[in-house]
């Protein structure tokens, strides 16, 4: 499989990448650059873009006015093995994924005084993630052959272990969030099959040792960019590793294949920084089943046993399915009479997906980019939070166009091979995995049935009291910092001061005394909503005592609309005022994404204020006191946790 | 190929490693001629080039590489030897 397969061709990549680098302003060669990414590349077209881009990230306002937005993050790479020929890549394929990328190289094999000793270089970046790219052949565990178990699992142990103590400095130094890389076995087999039959074997250490990083890593949150895994399943990882270039240059994977490596860890970092994409738009026919269903009917579609075809659909089905699962949200954009759409989700026998797995279902005569713009409309989620799937060249080709924002993976010929492309693309790398995450597709569908109620109901308040809405408040706790920390750093509009915390920052507002930080549920006659707001008020340096600053103030779109904001404004103004503060400080900091919130807190009563010294410009601020009794009208029952 | 067919194609890869179309080669070019070619981009032209004309340098070959002429010739050998 060709890196980058799920990239559309471009006509003549290398001409348009000279063309581009005629631009006089270095904002418009970002903008080609961040355009070009987008196409399948090979590491010499890569270096390239990256050379268009370069002078336009180092400006630092310059990524924030791209369109779409990149999200600047510092990446600092501590590496046993030559790295800088893969930097290019990442920051190209950051560009695609709307990251703006500054990478530090630690010096080559000085990982361990980088972290252990004084890195004033390293201090200096102040680096947000921190990749320890580490090959199998750095620090090796040398036993002799006939080794017992227990003394390689020993020596397996105590390595696990240093490497744990690193990314305790990381995190305990930096505050960075900390990615390791598994390691990719370098030898060949010495005994063949029977390597993993003898525990000292390097391939069968090498084993080991990563399964040991692994589940370290699930303890210390730490994440992983597991090359081992993607080398062994070869496919588009073939060749990552050439003996040759690491003789020459001591690189682990080839120049040939940094465009994957690349994209490998842009879409980890994509992941930290909340970036992932979080819904599936299928088309229906000849992508998810066999003909055409307005045509042939229920009877002539191909899908299900008994033919390779329609096997191969219900394997691409089972895909989809099993993303749903874990928390992707599922929709469905095809040229199709609704009714007869629907009727082969209800009725046919061998659908693995049905009706109730899909939270918006397009099907009409409409063209696809208007029905796309009403899924993300109807959704409350980002144009580019959206991956769609479609058979036909020349859908997929007007999408792109008309809405670039929306990935659009090339599919092979072969349905067979759909559920590996569109795996490939990792557009929906994640950086947590909870039970909200298991629950949300179920949860748009709910909101779906929801909003048909909302249809149905004459006034707006019967329709909130019908929801019968019960409200969980709790004051974070340590169980329940990876689920925070990974809504506050994924909300994007919704989100007075889009303020990303890592897991370290998040744990020191929970403990603080003098911080209130809530974590907000939401259940309803129809299910549960699962975490739909965090927020933080902390005592700041810039205001009087008794006054807390509301930090950050952030809620999922999927409860728009059901005064969720009024119920919360209550219970914070009791929080705050059990700490003593008179007063709550609202600050609003606009971006490209929180514009429906710029007036949130002049909706919820608050007054304005003038800006005080040191914040930043077009930041509002507003105050809120807590002494006068304030009605806010809301119909939801608040409980504590 | 001709030698010639082989300067011309390798300068494209010169050009393109160096995003310099100004680039061009003569068997007497060294790294000291190229701005910008140290160890790193050195591996990226030679990786570029088993790319662009099919072939798979061998590490001693690599080692015996003094100026352009040299690969020049050593992408000859190859050709010829396919």
């Amino acid at each position: 499989m060709d890196q980058l397969a799920w990239l559309p061709l471009h006509a003549d990549l290398s001409a348009a990448i000279g063309e581009a680098r005629r631009l006089t302003e270095p904002r418009a060669r970002l903008a080609a650059a961040i355009r070009l990414s987008g196409y399948r590349r090979d590491f010499t077209l890569t270096g390239r873009i990256d050379r268009l881009a370069a002078e336009g990230l180092a400006d630092p306002a310059a990524p924030g006015q791209q369109s779409p937005a990149l999200t600047p993050l510092r990446l600092a790479i501590l590496a046993s093995h030559t790295v800088d020929h893969l930097v290019p890549s990442i920051r190209v394929s950051g560009l695609g994924r709307r990251l703006a990328l500054s990478v530090h190289v630690a010096p080559y094999g000085l990982y361990r005084q980088a972290l252990l000793g004084e890195d004033p270089d390293l201090a200096a970046f102040a680096p947000q993630l921190i990749l320890l790219a580490l090959d199998a052949r750095d620090a090796p565990i040398d036993l002799p052959l006939e080794a017992a178990e227990a003394e390689v699992v020993a020596a397996v142990t105590a390595r696990v272990e240093e490497l744990r103590l690193l990314w305790r400095r990381a995190r305990e130094r930096y505050g960075a969030q900390v990615v390791q890389q598994t390691l990719v076995p370098a030898d060949p087999p010495i005994f063949g099959s029977f390597e993993a039959l003898v525990p000292a074997a390097p391939y069968a250490v090498t084993e080991r040792l990563n399964t040991a990083i692994r589940a370290a890593a699930r303890e210390d949150g730490v994440l992983l960019l597991d090359l081992a895994w993607m080398a062994a399943r070869q496919g588009q990882a073939a060749g990552l590793a050439d003996p040759v270039r690491w003789h020459q240059a001591k690189q682990l994977v080839s120049p040939i294949l940094a465009p994957l490596y690349g994209d490998l860890l842009a879409r980890v970092v994509m992941a930290v920084a909340g970036l992932s994409r979080k819904c599936l738009v299928l088309d229906l026919d000849n992508t998810i089943w066999g003909g055409v269903i307005g045509d042939d009917g229920l009877d002539g579609i191909k899908l299900g046993q008994g033919n390779a075809t329609g096997e191969a659909f219900l394997a691409f089905q089972r895909y989809a399915a099993a993303l749903g699962r874990r928390g992707v949200i599922l929709a469905v954009c095809s040229k199709n009479t609704q009714e007869v759409a629907e009727e082969a989700f209800a009725r046919h026998p061998e659908m693995v997906l049905k009706r109730g797995d899909i939270a918006c279902f397009m099907a009409n005569w409409n063209d696809k980019a208007g029905n796309l713009r009403q899924i993300a409309r109807t959704l409350n989620i980002g144009l580019d939070s959206l991956v769609f799937v479609d058979d036909n060249p020349a859908e997929r080709e007007i999408v792109r166009r008309e809405l670039p924002e929306v990935a659009v993976p090339e599919l092979p010929e072969d349905v067979a091979n759909y559920p590996e492309t569109v795996a490939a693309g990792g557009y929906f790398e994640a950086a947590t995995f909870t039970a909200d995450d298991a629950a949300r597709n179920r949860s748009y569908v709910l909101n779906a049935e929801r909003k048909a109620a909302l249809d149905q109901a004459t006034d707006l308040e019967g329709y909130l009291r019908s929801l019968a809405m019960t409200m969980t408040v709790k004051e974070v706790g340590a169980g329940e910092l990876p689920r925070v920390t990974q809504l506050i750093n994924k909300t994007n509009q919704f989100n007075l001061t889009t303020r990303r915390y890592t897991e370290v920052e998040t744990e020191r507002f929970s403990t603080d005394p003098e911080t209130v930080m809530l974590s907000l549920r939401l259940r309803d006659r129809f299910g549960d909503n699962g975490l739909i707001s965090v927020v933080i008020a902390r005592p700041d340096a810039a205001l009087a005592a008794n006054e807390l600053l509301i930090d950050t103030w952030l809620m999922s779109c999927r409860v728009l609309g059901r005064q969720v904001e009024q119920a919360t404004l209550d219970v914070l103004a009791r929080a705050a005022a059990r700490k003593g503060a008179t007063a709550l400080i609202g600050e609003y900091r606009p971006t490209a994404r929180n514009g429906m919130v710029a007036e949130h807190y002049a909706r919820l009563g608050f007054a304005p204020l003038p800006a005080p010294a040191g914040a930043e410009p077009g930041a509002t601020f507003w105050r809120y006191e807590l002494g006068a009794a304030q009605t806010l009208t809301h119909f939801i029952e608040v409980e504590a946790a | 190929m001709t030698e010639a067919e082989i300067y011309s194609a390798l300068t494209e890869v010169f050009q393109d490693v160096f995003d310099d179309d100004g680039i061009t080669l003569t068997p007497k070019t060294t790294a000291a001629d190229v701005p910008g070619w140290d160890s790193q981009a050195h591996v990226n032209l030679v990786v570029a080039a088993e790319v662009r004309f099919g072939v798979r340098f061998r590490t001693a070959e690599l080692e015996s590489l003094h100026d352009v002429g040299d690969f020049v010739q050593l992408i000859a050998r190859k050709k010829e030897g396919r």
